[in-house]
């Protein structure tokens, strides 16, 4: 089947078959981004937005996605930099495998609760596991990060 | 990976039923599990264009739709109001706020998934399942059925209880080593146990609210564990006392306030 | 080495640079292997045996290979005969030859069976359907305990070969090493102390679980060479195993590495590239293999699962003066990394207690089993040596009513001694005492040990271990460093060691930067292509900073020299009389200087003098890092939950090249012992099949499982070291297993001995 959505702003057109997952449709249309890390829906490699909520992409069945909009890293670089500043400030992407992904759920939850507590926002970011940097830096410099999106909320 | 040749998105609850008689079809909700169990199927179905993803509140219940997703369910203040953020918390472990955006409350209950968090506290809640073609049923009688061919488009919980969930988990993500949702009614106490590992069920209701340690010790050498990869029989039984005795206090602490 | 400050160096050592690639990391570039591969890839996957041990009676893939799409499908009917490991170790490797790229002979569940290349995913695994096995079942040995002699053999092929025979492999025995290794007469010492603690400990396989799971792919470049691109810490060794495997001259193989998602050790052994390889020499296109997470945790390279025999004597007053050791591992159905992991269980535990040590004794044994094959990850063998050897420890401490931390005061290891059970090393660096001392400091120690209740009826309890590791493996590691000056003056290093996400790419630039007084921005770092880079033996044994960093101070020592030589010939005067200030060459008078881009753009012309240099660097010693760790945990005593509320770890890593970066080691380090200690349960069925096969059922540590980690250093100098460095990356994760078993013991009474620690150990091991 053939399936219309808007992908990063444009609309795009995508053959599937039934059973396929919108990661893989979205790695078929070179959003190289998007990373798998399991099969059992844990690690959060694989987060996209669809209309704005930050979603699974291996879960979500391509077919569903006729006529939303999807949004990976690709279609945020602005963002995308801004937060990668802090976060390479910290050297807290050591591999890179799981940033992508954590970005992602990171610009979700700046649109949701840009205040977040430490907690809230170890909490939020629950299901983006990373083995490499025991998570102290990252969370360090997702706050600066939002420090940074809340100074221009309030200006 | 579960395989299907077509997929289809219902128009109309009619639809989907007709096309889920077929013993080839399979509803997809959240596709969390379903996706992983290998099935093989001629056609799925896919009810997210129905409307089923509201929650509404009417004078004595809230009717949720069957996809409505868990995320959806942890953040709704009227929800969460009324029966004293157990949503909130109860919700709150399960794996990331982005599985919990595309995970379903109907896929949850259809699945009966023994180490449901979601099952165990609406059971608690004295929640019915209602089905497209048989109506109402109540979902602790759900819970003992089979997977049958009928569709789930609400679940109804009924106001005026409040209710608290205590786990024990390896993670603090992972799906728990044993649950308890309790919850107080004019009914009196219930106690839920969920991933016994087997399904969730209601262990004891009718409690006085206050009830004494020895009533959950009672209840916990009458209810049937088991032992699997996270706990042995031995440990669950151990601590389920525990768990229901916290449960009902955190209850009836809610209840207070 | 001058240490001096100077303004010209821009992110030299010691400064916090952010890493090379990380714009195009965190922008989420296509820089990993499979989003570099071309889209003309067969897709290759794996049949995998459902036996333990089995042998395949006949196999009929006809059907399979009917199938549209099926490109081939290959048995061991189809592979060449020489055996090979998959270990990626200098040659001749201590790991036994012992694998085919497929087998008659299954060893395990999850041993390959089959290997089908197809043009999508779905046609390769709807053909691994239609392939018929019929196999002959065979008795499996499960518990390495039964291994030794049993009448069962798990390698009893002819062409079984051991190429170092001294490590004691012998296949008739399903013996991969035996060995002893002492001083001072063990019995009579432990026989005269007044405690003797007689324990046993185990660990399990755990799972490396970078978030990268195994891949590569390969194809026929341009000279009709076997070109692989693979997610690997060993190209070079690759190369090598490849070339043993299919059975093809070296100078035929091109092994590429980009971007790796993670490593830990798991990619220093060759896990999945012949499959993709053997498809190309086969059919001449290009594949792809991509682990699942599945395979990737049920056919991969864990940690080997150790059992420890400890007898630790001590006398009243606290001196350790005497360990016995006995380490059994195992390795699996093959022999990766089986001979060189058991050694550092005693070699990197044992000699902590140097100081008043009067014998040691440390024996060991590695065998087969029909389990997964084991291999490398960070802290092989040490972080399970640690985890008895720490723990009898605490034990001792406990048994002579004496608080750990003095315990450890009295005895560890001072610098400037000598350590016998280190293969008679001398600790040339050592702050191991000041780790101790600013460890207790930062988590209260004096305050908080060993326990206290809440008011919630919780029992707040702490635990202390140190640790030690190598810096590269003595005598054997090798790193070369290429830098050639370009253009107006940069300068293209090439490194042939493997960052996989520790930032070594740029750890190295710093200290070139320092080197040659330039900004870090001015050196280009490219790895690696072990056809252009120079020769690195790849990124483990906590080598890169310590072998391969002194690889680039020589070379740049080198490149100096070069850059003189010219800018002394532009300025008419001879080498002696000018100095190198890094953008310029000036007579020492000051009377006349050139550029370093005059310089550069002049050797490029009517061919004056190529100013490059490449040497090669390897150390006789391996200069241990120390560290010590202290965790607090809190215990739910009726449920047996034990939560980290704070671990703080202080690392005598040298002098600490990029605080960022060793930082981010130490963390991400103690988290993954964490992990290992408290929530990753590697469990297999009594059948072998590994149940814990997805993050589902073995869960690494999520951010809210996270403590309070804190991390500082106490630095001190390495003589033989970078700019004073030593290693981190593998020494930090040996003291969580061993620190909070005993703030554990301290909270609930419960000695656990076998990790990991779990609730229902300490609820249902309590004293009622």
């Amino acid at each position: 089947m053939n399936i219309e959505f808007v992908l990063n702003g444009r609309r795009v057109s995508a053959a599937a078959d039934a059973d396929d997952s919108l990661y893989k449709v979205l790695r078929g249309l070179g959003m190289y981004s998007v990373k798998c890390g399991c099969e059992t829906t844990n690690c959060g490699l694989c987060t996209v937005h669809m209309d704005g909520r930050a979603v699974l992409s291996c879960s979500v069945p391509a077919a569903r996605c006729a006529g939303h909009e999807i949004t990976t890293l690709e279609g945020m670089q602005e963002e995308a930099r801004r937060l990668g500043a802090c976060l390479a400030g910290e050297g807290a992407e050591q591999c890179g495998y799981c940033a992508p992904g954590l970005m992602m759920n990171v610009f979700a939850l700046a649109k949701e609760n840009p205040h977040a507590t430490d907690a809230e926002i170890d909490a939020f970011l629950a299901g983006n596991l990373c083995r490499c940097s025991g998570y102290v830096s990252q969370r360090k410099a997702i706050k600066t990060y939002l420090g940074m999106v809340c100074g221009e909320v309030r200006a | 990976m579960a395989k299907y040749k077509n997929y289809v998105v219902a128009q109309s609850l009619e639809e989907a039923y007709a096309l889920n008689a077929k013993k080839s079809s399979v509803i997809v909700a959240g596709n969390m599990w379903l996706r992983m169990c290998g099935l093989n199927k001629q056609t799925a179905i896919d009810l997210s264009a129905l409307g089923l993803d509201r929650i509404e509140e009417t004078e004595d219940a809230f009717v949720i739709g069957s996809m409505a997703v868990l995320r959806s369910l942890e953040t709704h203040e009227a929800l969460n109001a009324a029966f004293g953020g157990v949503f909130r918390d109860a919700l709150a472990p399960i794996v990331g706020t982005q599985f919990r955006n595309t995970a379903t409350v109907g896929g949850s209950v259809y699945s009966r998934f023994g180490f449901s968090d979601v099952s165990a506290l609406l059971l608690a809640l004295h929640a019915q399942v209602l089905l497209y073609k048989r109506g109402a049923v109540s979902l602790s009688d759900y819970q003992k059925e089979t997977w049958d061919r009928d569709i789930i488009t609400h679940i109804r919980i009924p106001k005026g209880q409040r209710a608290a969930v205590r786990s024990v988990r390896v993670s603090e993500t992972d799906i728990p080593v044993l649950v308890c949702a309790a919850s107080v009614s004019g009914e009196g106490l219930r106690l839920v146990l969920g991933a016994r590992p087997a399904r969730a069920q209601i262990v004891a209701e009718h409690l006085a609210p206050d009830c004494g340690e020895e009533t959950f010790e009672e209840i916990a050498a009458k209810t049937a564990f088991g032992g699997n990869l996270r706990a042995s029989e031995a440990y669950r039984r151990k601590i389920a006392p525990v768990l229901m005795m916290r449960a009902a206090k955190a209850c009836r602490e809610v209840a207070q306030k | 080495m001058s240490e001096k400050i100077n303004s010209r160096v821009i992110g030299g050592v010691g400064e916090p640079v952010p890493k090379k690639d990380a714009p195009a990391l965190l922008t989420g570039k296509p820089v990993y292997v499979a989003d570099i591969a071309p889209r003309e890839c067969l897709c290759v996957k794996l049949m995998h045996s459902p036996h333990a041990h089995a042998m395949i009676e006949e196999i009929d893939v006809s059907r399979a290979q009917r199938l549209p799409g099926v490109a081939c499908v290959l048995t061991y009917k189809d592979v060449p005969g020489t055996r090979f490991t998959q270990a990626g170790q200098t040659y001749p490797e201590f790991s036994p030859y012992d694998r085919l790229i497929l087998d008659r002979h299954l060893r395990c569940v999850g041993d390959p069976v089959a290997i089908v290349a197809a043009e999508t995913e779905k046609q390769a695994l709807a053909a691994i359907k239609l392939i018929k096995v019929s196999y002959k079942v065979l008795p499996a040995i499960l518990d390495p305990r039964e291994s030794i002699d049993n009448e069962v053999l798990i390698h009893p092929e002819e062409s079984w070969r051991a190429l170092v025979p001294s490590c004691g492999a012998d296949n008739r025995r399903n013996l991969i090493a035996a060995g002893e290794d002492a001083q001072g007469d063990i019995e009579a010492e432990l026989a005269a102390c007044d405690v003797v603690i007689d324990r046993e400990y185990t660990t399990r396989a755990n799972q490396q679980c970078m978030m990268e799971t195994f891949r590569a792919f390969t194809r026929i470049d341009t000279y009709g060479r076997l070109e692989i691109v693979s997610s690997t810490q060993v190209p070079f060794h690759v190369r090598r195993i490849l070339a043993t495997a299919l059975e093809m001259p070296k100078s035929r193989v091109r092994v590429i590495k980009p971007r790796i998602g993670g490593g830990f050790g798991a990619k220093q052994t060759a896990v999945c590239e012949q499959y993709p390889a053997i498809v190309t020499v086969k059919t001449g296109r290009p594949a792809m293999i991509v682990y699942t997470r599945e395979e990737s945790m049920t056919l991969s390279s864990p940690r080997h699962a150790m059992r420890m025999h400890v007898r630790l004597g001590a006398m009243r007053d606290g001196t350790i003066r005497a360990i016995d050791l006995h380490t059994l591992s195992n390795s699996g159905a093959y022999g990766e990394h089986g001979p060189t992991t058991v050694g550092l269980s005693g070699h990197k535990s044992i000699p902590l207690y140097t100081h008043n040590m009067k014998a040691f004794r440390f024996a060991w044994h590695t065998v087969y089993t029909n389990t997964m094959s084991a291999g490398a990850y960070r802290g092989y063998g040490a972080t399970q040596g640690l985890f008895a050897v720490e723990s009898a420890v605490n034990e001792l401490a406990h048994a002579l009513g004496m608080d750990p931390a003095v315990l450890r005061e009295k005895n560890i290891v001072r610098e400037g001694e000598t350590m016998p059970a280190y293969y008679g090393e001398t600790a040339a660096s050592c702050a191991i005492d000041r780790c101790i001392a600013r460890a207790k400091e930062m988590i209260g120690w004096a305050e908080k040990y060993p326990a206290r209740t809440l008011d919630n009826g919780h029992i707040r309890a702490v635990g202390m271990a140190l640790a030690m590791q190598g810096s590269g493996i003595s005598g054997v590691d090798t790193g070369a460093v290429m830098i050639r000056l370009g253009d107006d003056g940069i300068y293209n290093m090439s490194i042939g060691a493997t960052d996989m996400g520790t930032g070594c790419d740029t750890i190295l630039a710093q200290m070139a930067a320092q080197s040659l007084e330039c900004p870090v921005d001015n050196i280009t770092v490219h790895g690696v292509d072990t056809d252009t880079s120079p020769y690195d033996c790849g990124s483990y044994a906590s080598s890169t900073t310590y072998v391969t960093g002194m690889a680039v101070v020589k070379t740049c020592e080198e490149l100096r020299k070069k850059i003189i030589r010219v800018g002394a010939k532009l300025l008419g005067c001879r080498e002696g009389e000018v100095l190198f200030e890094g953008d310029c060459v000036k007579k020492a008078d000051g009377s006349a200087s050139v550029t370093l881009a005059q310089i550069a753009n002049a050797h490029m012309m009517a061919g004056v003098e190529d100013i490059s240099a490449c040497v090669s660097s390897g150390s006789p010693v391996s200069p241990p890092p120390f560290m010590c760790g202290c965790a607090e945990v809190d215990l739910d005593p009726l449920t047996g939950e034990v939560k980290l509320v704070d671990y703080v770890g202080v690392v005598d890593c040298g002098t600490v090249i990029n605080p960022n970066l060793a930082r981010r080691q130490t963390e991400g380090g103690l988290l993954q012992g964490i992990g290992m200690t408290l929530t990753e349960r590697p469990e297999m069925d009594h059948l072998g099949r590994t149940v814990s096969n997805s993050f589902l059922q073995y869960k690494i540590p999520a951010r809210v499982d996270a403590p309070n980690i804190r991390v500082e250093f106490e630095p001190s100098y390495e003589p033989t070291g970078p700019f004073g460095a030593k290693s981190i990356g593998e020494c930090v994760i040996n003291t969580p297993a061993p620190a909070i078993a005993d703030a554990v013991y301290n909270a609930s009474g419960v000695r656990v001995r076998d990790l990991p620690i779990t609730a229902e150990k300490i609820l249902l091991g309590r004293k009622e």
